[in-house]
């Protein structure tokens, strides 16, 4: 009895600590949200001496870096992982699922620190001149302007890094889950291993490769610290991936110090639209995976 | 050493001039070191349902699996020795593989129906070897259902996915994907072990049908399956084939004593 209380309690703590965050968040928004309305989203504008502000520059960072992260690990880590799983010899495959574990235990800050002085010079003397000039993308705006090591480029792709582990985790472990039976099954009809991976194991495992991305989606959005290392912090928008911007909670970790009055207030207001935002990809993730579920009837 | 029967015996055959349509001599298996089968010698002949029966780790699946080569997903299992199938060498380093599963298909213990709707599941073996338009898929899909006595059952919910069906619906969707690519040889390993009576009794009855056009051989763990529904049967014990003469013979005049305990349920 007394346990069945004390789980219940724990469950329900859950909900009341969630509710909390969103009524307090909420709570010190209000002043800004009353100020500036809903153009506090569209406005490209960061004053803290005239006390104007807009999320616009902040959200495009986080839209933009979250966006390479992905465009780069997703692929990349479903590789891996189908490398692992299918085609690695065990002994191969244990010791880089070991290295994969290794590199998701590394503290943020650590990847913070060796992007500043690794990472962003490496950028600025290497890969920047050579996508702008060697690739002659220079005339491109996304790839055009001065080349300082820092923004968003350098940023999605440390973020990239970050979350490459957590997806390849996952997706290794769905690959795993597949019954070999399943898989045994369509060799037997005369499947080829690619065969057999894209028509059968993809989509026996699609909701748990979905998860791996939305895991990796949540983590890039909120990642705070080594972007905050290497993004240049500036809340301006600019076309060109070379230049500073920040995210949301760069700008959080940064700038809450010296935040005062209603600087404060829009400071909590971007905490609340990164908490939606969260909440959002989770419940389109949820009502994704139910479709699909629905329509393949079954898998995991 | 296990005492055998000669399973080669011109005798098995006597009356049915029905070709043979595999051909196994001298088959040893490997899993890494240790060796699972040992000098397996028997012919299996066309159009006719061959059992394999025998107590659990005997190594009917694994001598079954050889067949159409599944084992060599695994790198650490090995066979050795000569499956003539047609008269080509199953086991030969040139044996076109995909070939060979398309002429021998292989229904396992549990249905495994993959994870699409029923009609792309009985298409999914077709568009793997053929290239057919759609018309001609539709008219095959069906024809595999129609074979496999799924049509009638579900001939409304082919977009329904396949895994929605029933455990002995999913079984003879399996066998409808199977048939579909129009194999020469069917192997089923131990088809109705997850399988409810009324699905089982159904899958037997279908297997009376497909005889007619596949040559089946089927692991089964149910002796009165093997006795209802096969012509001849081999029993397997430790690796070796024991015995192997026509079903109706094994199972009223065993030759020897060990069969004779496995049959009447002495051990096993």
């Amino acid at each position: 009895m007394l346990f069945r209380h004390l789980t219940l309690i724990s469950a329900v703590m859950i909900i009341i600590i969630m509710a909390g965050f969103f009524v307090q968040l909420l709570f010190h928004s209000l002043p800004a949200i009353e100020k500036f309305g809903i153009s506090f989203f569209f406005r490209n504008e960061w004053d803290p001496v005239r006390l104007e502000f807009g999320a616009a520059g902040p959200l495009y960072g986080t839209l933009v870096t979250t966006l390479i992260a992905m465009l780069i690990a997703v692929p990349l880590s479903f590789v891996i992982a189908l490398f692992l799983v299918e085609i690695a010899p065990p002994h191969l495959s244990r010791i880089i699922s070991q290295a994969i574990d290794l590199l998701a235990a590394v503290p943020s800050i650590i990847y913070g620190m060796w992007g500043l002085f690794y990472f962003v010079p490496f950028m600025q003397n290497h890969v920047q001149p050579f996508l702008a000039d060697t690739l002659y993308l220079k005339h491109i705006p996304l790839f055009s302007g001065p080349q300082m090591g820092f923004g968003l480029l350098t940023a999605g792709l440390i973020l990239a890094l970050m979350v490459l582990p957590f997806i390849t985790a996952v997706m290794r472990d769905v690959f795993r889950m597949v019954p070999s039976v399943v898989k045994e099954s369509a060799y037997g009809a005369g499947a080829t291993t690619w065969e057999v991976t894209f028509d059968v194991t993809m989509r026996y495992g699609m909701q748990g490769l979905l998860g791996a991305v939305f895991l990796g989606l949540g983590r890039a959005i909120g990642e705070t610290m080594a972007v905050l290392f290497i993004i240049g912090n500036s809340p301006e928008i600019s076309t060109s991936l070379f230049s500073s911007g920040t995210t949301i909670s760069a700008i959080l970790a940064n700038k809450f110090a010296e935040a005062e009055g209603i600087y404060k207030n829009v400071l909590f207001e971007l905490g609340l639209t990164l908490l939606v935002i969260t909440l959002l990809i989770q419940v389109a993730a949820q009502w994704w995976l139910n479709k699909v579920r629905k329509s393949s009837g079954g898998g995991l | 050493m296990i005492e055998t029967a000669d399973t080669l015996s011109p005798e098995i055959f006597k009356g049915d001039d029905s070709p043979v349509k595999i051909a196994v001599r001298n088959l040893n298996f490997y899993y890494g070191d240790h060796q699972a089968l040992f000098g397996n010698n028997i012919d299996i002949k066309e159009k006719r349902v061959t059992a394999v029966i025998g107590p659990s780790g005997c190594g009917k699946s694994t001598h079954l699996r050889i067949y159409n080569r599944i084992y060599k997903l695994y790198r650490e299992q090995r066979a050795e020795g000569e499956i003539m199938l047609d008269g080509d060498n199953v086991l030969a380093d040139n044996m076109d593989i995909l070939e060979l599963r398309r002429k021998v298909g292989m229904i396992f213990q549990k249905p495994t129906p993959f994870p699409m709707s029923v009609f792309e599941n009985v298409a999914y073996g077709l568009k793997l070897h053929y290239k057919l338009s759609k018309s001609e898929t539709a008219e095959r899909v069906e024809k595999g259902l129609r074979g496999a006595a799924l049509w009638d059952e579900v001939k409304d919910k082919l977009k329904k996915p396949g895994m929605a069906l029933s455990g002995g619906q999913q079984q003879r969707l399996c066998i409808a994907r199977a048939i579909a690519i129009q194999p020469e040889v069917l192997l089923m390993d131990e088809p109705t072990s997850a399988i409810d009576p009324i699905g089982t009794l159904k899958i037997e009855n279908l297997i009376e049908e497909l005889k007619k056009d596949f040559t089946i051989v089927i692991v089964t763990h149910n002796m009165q399956q093997a006795a209802r529904i096969s012509d001849y049967t081999a029993f397997f014990y430790q690796g070796y084939i024991v015995e192997y003469n026509k079903t109706s013979d094994i199972f009223t005049k065993p030759r020897l004593k060990q069969t004779e305990d496995y049959i009447t349920g002495r051990f096993g």
